[in-house]
């Protein structure tokens, strides 16, 4: 049966809530699903729900694009993809069937197709958003290829509702592949693992993720019937179970009972000495580990290689969730967040404490 | 629009602006050696425009710095001084991005022109800006790697100039922009601070800064770094050509053929007088009698490859093709895009002049929009070439002037105008991926609000308080919006009003 999605536009109600707020300098809390709410800092402030403001302002799959109503459910929208046998390139973990497309762009999270096929912000195209001053803006568009005016789509993608609310969003969609198959090697070590899944990414092979943990390195394959027998041929390894629902949405073993989770990203090929439990994603590019005492001396070892360290979840006042980046950086945040929300009403001290 | 094209020739000013030149080379001379600091009037020429070279404007000087620091010294001073940079690559721009402020100078990236670091496993390599794009993949052929945006001019062009520009290329709906394929850049701050952008690790952290700055067409600061992602060559990559007697029927078999989930590497569409023109320069094996051939090229494994070909020429039979024809070999697939490749080129053959337009349009539209592209032609008496990113719905009308005919490039230029508009009317937009530059400026008052031009003028202040980088380009003041609209809406109407607006 086809998905029914409700329409509903409540942007009016959104913009009477957001004037009063910046009027009176009282602080709102953006509220999609609520699905990541333990990702980013606390916040203050009255709760905005969004989810209502719902529907499909347009999709139609031969252009690849679809234009949604921010409230629209995660799921949902993956469900009305997949009846025209399309879905989202960057595999979005949804956390509970509560998240909502805002949610989405907001946190920026990306599943295991990341490496291979793009995060949320390769697939943006367009946004409306409601700003601190209860304006409604419109940037980008719902083609998909835009380069009339400063991107300021993707800077939504990620800035955990700090720069406005999300009204509507247009995104690329793409055909989902034919087939799809998993298969597992031994690899002792974190390195040999590393070294090996970039060597194989070096090739043209149809990868679609990869991930190592305990000595067992799975990938997957994605493709045409022939393209992925073919590549299953050359590369050998054991046909293995498909992990990846479960690696995304965290119900993977590693993840479970887990309150306090570490992500480091780093360039996919650094070396980064570590005596405790990993799981590694993205060819090295994303490594979990269980939260500890040595959060900080972890970031300080990570900004060395240019990477970072998130507290995924489990963080606090004194060990924030994200790292704090550079003052030049920093102060290009600052003033980009004046330029959208003058107030400062937003999801204060969501991604960086006073921002 | 046209006034800006002659510089004005007040003996006074003149006087005053060879003082102030002067002044100013002494003072970049203090950091950089007499050569990188072009002051003569014959070596300034050859700066006074970019690829839309019905714009020229001598700068007050030329530099030329050769390291990220001479680059931020530059800067700096300009800062200080409030003196306009317009930054340059290779100078292809086809919207005046590189062209030359009056009272500015000009910071050619050319000397910073070394590939700095390949790394195989991690498959990236950093390069200074002034690398030109062809340059990258033929660095790296030799490790079964390349750099995937490929613009038409990659021989020539930037890869900085590439990175303002967000460049694309006929490869872009598969492997992506240039967006896609950055994963970090160095930048010069406008007021000389050096900030890194972006990170390797694939989960950017914070507000997409490299994103913001991609596209940015030089007013954000002046990238001086930048770290590419490389792709392996795919293992097998095949064109095929459908020949059509109908240009709407190519259009609708590109729709089918994505609708059947494949993406091709390229897809491209050229009309009768496009073909025409690139059959008589390279004679590419191009069928002249064509209203549209759709150039095709499939990729991946060899199995991959032969099934889609099968499915794809199954498809454009179906949608009316006349004939479908599958290159043989290496050599006959890089001719079928040799002749898309060189229709610019092709067209600027048989007409003294040619004026390219960029807006991008949803796919479906594509009947409408030509149709109407083909009457305002006629209307204008100014014969149009078509080549069209097909897949990704960018357009490339090429209007035929001749400059030397009293009043055809304004006319030219308001036929060019109308049918941006018509992009916007139909869901679309002024610039696919050459930038607004100085060209597409007051067509972007009819594609964004006041409030939202205000917004992106506030950005650019959060980086560029003075406004001293390529300073009256992409985005427009109201005041330039106000003169606009005057001359373009006629009794409050807005263009095309019969068309629905999306
Ligand atoms: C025949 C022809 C075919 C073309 N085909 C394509 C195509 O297929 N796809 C496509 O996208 N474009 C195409 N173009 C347009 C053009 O080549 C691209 O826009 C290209 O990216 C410009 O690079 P450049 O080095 O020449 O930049 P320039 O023309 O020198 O500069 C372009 C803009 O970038 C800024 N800039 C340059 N370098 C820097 C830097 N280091 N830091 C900050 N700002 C900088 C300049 O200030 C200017 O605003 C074509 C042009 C021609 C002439």
């Amino acid at each position: 049966m086809a998905v029914k999605i409700v329409e509903q536009d409540l942007h009016e109600e959104f913009q009477a809530t957001i004037r009063e707020a910046a009027a009176n300098a009282k602080p709102l809390q953006i509220i999609g699903g609520g699905s990541k709410a333990f990702y980013g800092n606390a916040s203050e402030g009255e709760a905005l729900d969004v989810s209502g403001h719902s529907g499909v302002i347009d999709y139609d799959p031969a252009e690849l694009v679809i234009t949604l109503r921010a409230g629209c459910k995660l799921k949902d929208v993956e469900t009305l993809l997949a009846e025209h046998n399309q879905m989202f390139g960057f595999e979005p973990p949804l956390f509970s069937d509560q998240a909502t497309i805002g949610g989405m762009i907001a946190s920026g999270l990306s599943g295991p197709r990341r490496a291979f096929s793009g995060a949320v912000r390769d697939f943006i195209l367009g946004v409306k958003i409601l700003d601190g001053r209860g304006d409604v803006l419109n940037f980008g568009g719902r083609v998909i290829k835009n380069v009339a005016g400063f991107d300021l789509s993707r800077l939504m993608v990620g800035a955990m509702g700090t720069l406005g609310v999300l009204l509507e969003v247009s995104l690329r969609v793409i055909p989902k592949f034919e087939t799809e198959a998993t298969l597992s090697f031994v690899h002792e070590t974190a390195e040999d693992h590393i070294q090996w899944i970039n060597e194989l990414g070096g090739r043209p092979l149809p990868l679609s993720a990869s991930m190592w943990h305990k000595g067992q390195s799975l990938i997957r394959l994605s493709g045409s019937e022939r393209g992925v027998s073919s590549a299953i041929e050359k590369l050998g390894g054991e046909s293995s179970d498909a992990v990846w629902e479960q690696l995304k949405e965290q119900n993977y073993p590693f993840f479970k009972g887990q309150t306090s989770l570490m992500r480091i990203s780093l360039p996919p090929t650094t070396h980064f000495q570590l005596n405790r439990d990993q799981l590694i994603e993205w060819g090295g590019a994303q490594r979990w580990l269980q939260g500890g005492s040595d959060m900080e001396v972890l970031r300080g070892r990570a900004s060395h290689f240019h990477g970072s360290l998130c507290i995924f979840r489990g963080s606090s006042e004194t060990h924030p969730a994200f790292q704090a980046p550079d003052d030049a950086v920093l102060s290009l945040h600052r003033s980009l967040k004046s330029k959208f929300d003058p107030a400062r009403i937003f999801n204060r001290d969501r991604l960086y404490l006073g921002l | 629009m046209t006034a800006s094209k002659k510089q004005q020739e007040d003996p006074l000013a003149a006087d005053k602006m060879l003082d102030k030149r002067n002044k100013l080379a002494d003072l970049f001379r203090r950091f950089l050696n007499r050569e990188s600091v072009i002051d003569q009037t014959t070596s300034l020429a050859a700066y006074e425009c970019d690829g839309l070279s019905a714009y020229r404007q001598t700068p007050l000087l030329v530099v030329l710095p050769d390291t990220i620091e001479q680059v931020q010294q530059v800067v700096t001073l300009c800062h200080e001084h409030r003196i306009p940079i317009v930054s340059r690559g290779a100078g292809t721009s086809l919207s005046g991005g590189a062209l030359p402020h009056e009272d500015g100078i000009v910071l050619s990236l050319a000397k910073m022109n070394r590939i700095l670091n390949i790394d195989q496993l991690s498959r990236t390599v950093v390069v200074e800006p002034g690398v030109r794009n062809l340059a990258v993949s033929e660095a790296v052929q030799h490790l079964g790697l390349y750099y995937a945006p490929d613009p038409s001019s990659q021989i020539a062009c930037s890869i900085g100039g590439n990175v303002a520009e967000n460049a694309g290329g006929v490869h872009c709906l598969k492997y992506g922009l240039t967006v896609h394929n950055i994963l970090g850049a160095k930048l010069v701050m406008p007021n000389g601070e050096l900030v890194i952008l972006g990170q390797q690790s694939l989960q950017s952290q914070g507000y997409d800064l490299l994103a913001l700055v991609i596209g940015s067409e030089g007013m954000l600061g002046v990238v001086v770094e930048v770290t590419l992602k490389l792709l392996p060559i795919p293992e097998c990559a095949r064109v095929l050509m459908g020949v059509f007697d109908d240009v709407e029927k190519a259009g609708n078999s590109v729709a089918e053929i994505i609708a059947k989930g494949i993406i091709p590497a390229g897809i491209e569409l050229m009309d009768n007088p496009a073909i025409r023109a690139a059959e008589d320069f390279v004679k590419a094996g191009y069928p002249i009698e064509a209203e549209a051939i759709l150039i095709c090229e499939l990729d991946g494994t060899e199995e991959e490859v032969e099934a889609q070909i099968t499915r794809v020429e199954a498809v454009m039979k179906a949608a009316g093709a006349n004939e479908t024809r599958l290159a043989k070999d290496e050599a006959e697939r890089l001719l079928f895009w040799s002749g898309r490749k060189a229709a610019f080129p092709a067209v600027g053959r048989i007409s003294p002049d040619y004026y390219c337009i960029d807006g991008t349009i949803p796919r479906k539209t594509l009947g409408v929009v030509l149709n109407e592209i083909r009457r305002l032609s006629e209307e204008y008496k100014l014969p149009i070439a078509n080549v069209f990113h097909a897949g990704d719905g960018n357009l490339h009308p090429l209007i035929l002037y001749d400059a030397n005919n009293e009043g055809e490039l304004e006319k030219t230029e308001e036929l060019g105008s109308k049918i941006l508009q018509l992009c916007i009317a139909q869901g679309g937009t002024i610039t696919g991926e050459h930038g607004v530059g100085v060209e597409k400026i007051g067509e972007m008052c009819v594609q964004f609000s006041e409030l939202e031009l205000n917004q992106f003028h506030a950005i650019r202040d959060s980086f560029d308080s003075n406004r001293i980088m390529n300073p009256g380009k992409g985005i427009p003041t109201l005041a330039r919006c106000a003169e606009f609209n005057a001359m373009h809406v006629h009794n409050g109407e807005l263009p095309f009003p019969e068309l629905e607006r999306l």
